[in-house]
């Protein structure tokens, strides 16, 4: 069928991006940096490689008519919500604790939490 | 032919392992945290692609409950990083 075009689409659209991050996650040079890099572009990957997901179980619901492929979709759909809602609430506490914890940007031009914090 | 569904599993196992070199060699505690961070994500994404290459529904379940979880860790984790506890 024609949705195989599109999960082939959101399977390749998902892995670049989280290559991507991992490679950020590889390359920058302080904490903060790479969780900008990390934490966006693995989430936004990991949403796509779950939509070619659900994309083959709406299929497979269409081709055999049996209810598994309605419960994949449902399911896959409430991880995506839980990756959407807990990962950047994670990578805000890590940043604040990394940054408490005496961790400072290196080639900062400014810094006003810690002129806030004096 | 090889599954589309196992190629794109060990593309992400190729990322997974990409990030523990960054836990291996990450010079503070904070970059250790974003490392396992990144991990957790990408092992979500990685249970949810092998539901569908093994034909296991139930995978999908045991992802949602990682995901819940691995929150609750870094959460914590971060509340000791930053002396609360």
């Amino acid at each position: 069928m024609w949705t195989e075009y599109l999960i082939y689409i959101f399977i390749g659209i998902g892995l670049t991006f989280n290559g991507l991050g991992t490679i950020g996650l590889l390359r920058f040079p302080d904490v903060y940096t790479r969780l900008h890099a990390a934490t966006k572009a693995t989430t936004f990957g990991s949403i796509f490689t779950s939509l070619a997901v659900v994309t083959w179980a709406f299929t497979q619901l269409y081709l055999t008519g049996q209810a598994w492929g309605l419960t994949l979709a449902l399911h896959t759909f409430v991880a995506i919500a839980a990756l959407l809602l807990t990962n950047p609430v994670g990578a805000h506490a890590i940043a604040r604790a990394a940054h408490r914890s005496g961790v400072l940007p290196k080639y900062a031009v400014v810094d006003k939490l810690e002129e806030v914090k004096k | 032919m090889i599954d589309i569904w196992f190629l794109t599993a060990f593309i992400l196992m190729v990322w997974i392992f990409m990030s523990l070199i960054r836990i291996i060699l990450g010079p503070t505690a904070p970059d250790r945290v974003v490392g396992l961070d990144t991990i957790n994500t990408l092992i979500v994404a990685l249970m949810v692609i092998l539901a569908v290459a093994y034909n296991q529904m139930i995978y999908v379940d045991i992802a949602i409950v990682y995901a819940l979880l691995s929150f609750v860790s870094t959460l914590y984790i971060a509340k000791y990083l930053e002396g609360g506890i």
